[in-house]
């Protein structure tokens, strides 16, 4: 049976269709989950993707905390589910005090829409549990905002706890501790900024993606080529 | 003018700044600017948000506790911003 991955459309989402190609690509079945709606209809695991959800307005994610779906994601996660947010959604879940930390404007004041290279920091997460440690992978962002930041006890315990999950090899954005994506206590909820959806197809510069969402799905990699 | 406690409306201003040792990019960008322009001896730029709103309360402190709650809950990110509440009765406050 494949697993069914839930992803959350708040009003100005717009990488929902990219994440549901990357996950039925791999084998797995994308449904789309309304924010508006309180249950997340039974899926196996929950991506919150990129966009402006609700626009942006005061701050990347502080309104869509407020978006009925959230309940059903915070109970899905106490319930032990899997949960992935990427770039805006990324800043939901910090938002929403599901991730610690917070993502502020780029350090160079620009956009930034580029190929990066992560690296592996830590494989004890539902992201990340189906590659190796130290591995480096080519996945672009595409944020204003993607700029890690944290007091200085949060990442204390982010490195011991080794939740850091990925880095950036040479930092874009001005992120502490090069920082790329981490994750909750327990493991099952990751943020990152950059988008391993776009990274799923040699034809879009990289496959490397593929990897990250096939440890989501928890399905070998069968496409690797 | 009855005797009653009515609510009575209350300007908020709210100041939103970074909070101290996190990163102003946008401040440090307008302070090196500045010379260029002729304008030296500058230093401290930092940049922020105002949020303005008229709040009813039966008074001036429960205007700015509520304003705060709404500051620590939704209007900040404590994470990286501080914010300064300012609390004004609007008018003569009899217009609630």
């Amino acid at each position: 049976m494949s697993t069914m991955v839930g992803v959350v459309v708040f009003p100005g989402t717009n990488c929902e269709m990219d994440v549901v190609a990357a996950v039925e690509r791999l084998g797995g079945d994308g449904r789309l989950l309304w924010h508006a709606d309180d249950n997340v209809a039974g899926v196996d695991a929950v991506i919150v993707p990129g966009g402006f959800a609700h626009g942006d307005y005061l701050r990347p994610g502080a309104i869509a905390r407020f978006s009925p779906i959230m309940g059903a994601i915070t109970q899905f996660i106490a319930d032990g589910g899997p949960v992935v947010g990427i770039c805006n959604g990324f800043q939901v879940l910090t938002e929403a005090g599901l991730l610690p930390g917070a993502l502020q404007k780029n350090s160079g004041l620009k956009f930034l829409c580029q190929p990066t290279v992560l690296r592996v920091d830590s494989t004890d997460s539902v992201l990340t549990r189906r590659v190796t440690i130290g591995a480096e992978l080519s996945v672009p962002i595409n944020h204003f905002e993607g700029n890690y930041t944290c007091d200085v006890e949060t990442l204390a315990r982010l490195r011991d706890e080794d939740r850091i999950v990925l880095r950036y090899v040479d930092n874009p954005n001005g992120s502490l501790d090069d920082i790329a994506g981490v994750c909750n206590e327990e493991g099952n909820v990751v943020g990152l900024m950059p988008h391993p959806e776009r990274a799923c197809d040699e034809l879009l510069g990289s496959a490397d993606g593929s990897a990250l969402i096939a440890s989501l799905l928890n399905t070998p990699l069968v496409d690797a080529a | 003018m009855d005797h009653e406690v009515l609510a009575v409306r209350y300007d908020v201003l709210v100041d939103v700044q970074l909070r101290g040792g996190i990163a102003d990019p946008a401040g440090a960008t307008i302070e090196r600017a500045l010379p260029a322009l002729g304008y030296d001896g500058v230093a401290g730029v930092t940049v922020g948000k105002t949020v303005r709103f008229t709040i009813e309360a039966t008074d001036e402190a429960e205007a700015r506790s509520r304003s705060e709650d709404m500051c620590s809950s939704f209007l900040t990110n404590p994470v990286i911003e501080d914010a300064i509440v300012t609390v004004a009765l609007v008018g003569d406050g009899s217009n609630a």
